[in-house]
């Protein structure tokens, strides 16, 4: 018992020591906001990225490495929507972190600054993994990109008012720079226009929002639930009715289910880089969609 | 609508080119000029109106558009939580079929465990179905309750406990009825777990999970190392014991864990913990030296060591298609104080003695794993004083070995297969078979490490 009191005792002579910050500590849930936070912020922030474009962030474990960032972490960015309800809750409780508990300044969740699409009429889990709030994976279209620099920058001169300036100069700075980057790929992309997609996850309604791309068929017969034969085959007999251009896939997801169509549709299959680090090419935000629209345009041809 | 222009000209030109044949003279030519102009400007004025109320109309439209998407916006900012204010509800649905060669009347040769150990009983069981319920209490409080429905139509509090989620210098307070924080496998949920049941070190040792009624302190280091330090001070109710009714505790652990990463694919967590614990009346079954089931009791101290490794490979961090889980712990039990055996002759009892599992998990498709766990048990001193006459004691060591594979359609379903030779009891070496199904529903659960 003695014992007991002794560590107690440490414990808290420990918890004293404050730990100097320089800069402001981020957490970001995802490749792509953790890129929205380094532009925003620069040499003012030091970001962690818990998870890589190779992952499949619906499933994360809950690592130990990532309770303890969280534990220093002044501001956490997610996607939110449920996208990380199965990892990210048991980190906040283990991270003893007042500042990004759920409903303080320092949680942000991008999904509550966009419009969502695909909100379900009704949730039932026969329905594959279905998400209350709508389709998570907005990253996919550059204007939700835009509207969440909007709100994360005011989110950063709220917790770090002593840089206000220097965040909403580099918000102004990058808004420019990605209003004109949209222009661009818009131009590239008007070729993509109303073209028949099939996709391997539903993944990608803001990007076919924006492009004006037609999903004709998914090749998950549930959201989350992989590709079975069955299914491949009716997706393929559909397509003789319905033909599509291409078989579009995030980078993170197995490539057989699009490869095994696109062999047997004849049509092309296309790994997009989904976030940044998904493809070698996808080294920050403008490549992360240079690199989309390449490779869409690449199998339009 | 901005070709109006030309086509009104047009039309002009048309109804007039007639009047303009058959004019034969300047004066008439004049005037026909004139009328002309004054019907071209009649019809700019008017197309010039109707351009501004396009203008007009087009700018109100942008921001009816615009209006639509912030109110959108705003609409989907609403909370998002599983039950708008009610707490998270879910609910865990298990049963079990165990087929097996010897009788359930379990022991460990050697070991006085306490609690209610051992196998499912043979046939078919409703495992154990778990409803929990959770919330943020306020700001400050998290609150958690999970009720186990168990196969004999008993409900038992298996945790409820709330815990400070804004204490400063990463201190988090936890208070009521909660799994202990010592070893790996303690704190884990029975439907989380790999195999159908518990490691026998856990089972000879912590009557196979200790829960306690008390509370936790646990303090998170600023490093980028995983470093938590805990301690827990409570009521002492291991192995279905009632913990002590005194003003002061009946158990106290200290525990610390380190963890990190090894590039994207790996990461471990290893840790090593003490309980200290002094249960009253702890029970556990035996066979006597005559050969007869017996009850002893047990009533003393006991302390307990924990070491625990768990490391888990993934290619890339991405464990969808395939991935590896190797976990060991290794637990000491020193104990000491009185032993009544089967309710007639008590004395004095100390026993030293280990025990040791390791297994392994690999996912070898989607949705598909198997694993391989082997348990040893070392039956260490044991001195029954002069209970040694009626309970034999030899240098017996318990082992087990199970293997199983498991498919999960979705992160909410299980079904399993186990199959395992335990040699808990040195005169019945049990072979067994498990199909065991697990389901979740309600709120997402999100796993710990």
């Amino acid at each position: 018992m003695k014992n007991i009191i002794k560590l107690l005792g440490l414990l808290f002579c420990l918890s004293n020591i404050s730990v100097a910050q320089a800069t402001l500590n981020v957490f970001a849930c995802e490749p792509e906001w953790g890129a929205l936070v380094q532009e925003l912020g620069g040499d003012k922030v030091s970001v962690f990225v818990a998870t890589n474009a190779l992952q499949d962030v619906h499933h994360i474990e809950a690592k130990p490495s990532l309770v303890a960032k969280l534990r220093k972490a002044d501001l956490l960015v997610c996607t939110g929507s449920e996208l990380e309800i199965g990892w990210l809750p048991v980190l906040i409780r283990q991270a003893g972190n007042p500042n990004i508990q759920s409903g303080k300044v320092g949680n942000f969740e991008a999904t509550h600054y966009v419009r969502m699409l695909d909100i379900p009429t009704r949730l039932d889990r026969a329905d594959g993994d279905v998400h209350a709030g709508g389709n998570p994976h907005i990253q996919t279209d550059p204007r939700n990109i835009a509207k969440v620099s909007d709100a994360l920058a005011q989110r950063l001169v709220e917790i770090d008012s002593a840089n206000a300036a220097f965040y909403q100069d580099r918000h102004e700075d990058f808004m420019q720079r990605w209003q004109s980057a949209i222009k661009r790929w818009e131009t590239q992309a008007a070729p993509l226009k109303g073209i028949n997609i099939v996709v391997q996850h539903k993944g990608f309604p803001y990007l076919e929002n924006w492009l004006g791309l037609n999903e004709v068929a998914a090749l998950e017969p549930k959201p989350g639930v992989d590709p079975t034969s069955t299914h491949l085959a009716e997706v393929l007999n559909q397509l003789k009715k319905q033909p599509a251009k291409m078989v579009i896939r995030a980078a993170y997801n197995s490539e057989k289910p699009s490869q095994w169509l696109a062999e047997n549709a004849k049509i092309q299959a296309v790994e997009l880089p989904y976030s940044v680090g998904g493809t070698p090419q996808a080294k920050d935000l403008f490549s992360l969609f240079d690199d989309t629209i390449r490779r869409l345009l690449e199998a339009n041809k | 609508m901005f070709k109006h222009k030309p086509i009104a000209r047009h039309i002009a030109l048309m109804f007039l080119l007639p009047a303009l044949v058959h004019a034969n003279d300047n004066v008439e030519m004049e005037s026909l000029r004139a009328e002309l102009q004054q019907i071209k400007q009649n019809y700019e004025a008017r197309i010039q109106a109707l351009e501004a109320r396009l203008q007009q109309t087009e700018s109100i439209a942008n921001t009816a558009d615009k209006k639509a998407e912030a109110a959108s916006a705003q609409a989907s900012k609403a909370p998002i939580s599983n039950n708008a204010l009610n707490p998270d509800i879910s609910l865990i649905l298990s049963g079990t079929y165990a087929h097996r060669s010897q009788n359930s009347d379990y022991h460990i040769t050697n070991f006085q465990s306490g609690g209610e150990i051992g196998p499912d009983t043979r046939g078919f069981n409703l495992g154990e179905s778990e409803l929990g319920i959770a919330a943020s209490v306020d700001d400050k409080f998290y609150g958690r309750l999970s009720l186990a429905l168990a196969n004999d139509n008993s409900v038992s509090v298996e945790e409820a406990f709330v815990q400070t989620t804004a204490l400063p210098a990463a201190l988090t307070l936890k208070a009521g009825r909660f799994f202990s924080g010592i070893g790996y496998l303690n704190s884990h949920h029975a439907h989380t777990w790999d195999f159908v049941d518990n490691p026998l070190a856990y089972q000879a040792f912590l009557g196979t999970q200790f829960g306690d009624d008390g509370v936790q302190l646990t303090w998170l280091a600023p490093t980028d190392l995983f470093l938590e330090l805990g301690a827990e001070y409570g009521r002492g109710r291991i192995a279905e014991t009632e913990g002590r009714d005194q003003n002061k505790g009946g158990a106290g652990a200290i525990f610390a864990h380190l963890g990190g990463d090894v590039g994207a694919s790996n990461s471990w967590r290893t840790g090593l913990s003490y309980l200290s614990v002094s249960p009253e009346n702890r029970e556990s079954q035996d066979v006597d030296a005559a050969g007869n089931t017996v009850t002893n009791s047990f009533t003393g101290n006991s302390q307990i060591w924990l070491a625990d490794f768990v490391w888990k490979w993934a290619p890339n961090g991405n464990g969808n298609n395939t991935s590896l889980k190797l976990q060991g712990e290794y637990l000491h039990r020193s104990e000491s104080g009185s032993l009544t055996y089967n309710a007639s002759n008590s004395d004095h009892y100390n026993a030293s003695q280990d025990g040791w599992y390791l297994q392994c998990v690999y996912k070898f498709l989607p949705y598909w794993r198997t694993g391989l766990r082997y348990d040893q048990l070392d039956s260490g001193n044991v001195n029954y004083g002069s209970n040694a006459a009626n309970l034999a004691t030899n240098d017996y060591n318990p082992r087990r070995i199970s293997w199983m594979l498991d498919y999960s359609p979705s992160e909410f379903s299980r079904i399993r297969l186990q199959l395992a030779r335990d040699e808990s009891r040195q005169e019945a070496p049990d072979n067994q078979l498990f199909i065991q199904y697990q389901m979740s529903l309600g709120a997402h659960g999100a796993h710990q490490y």
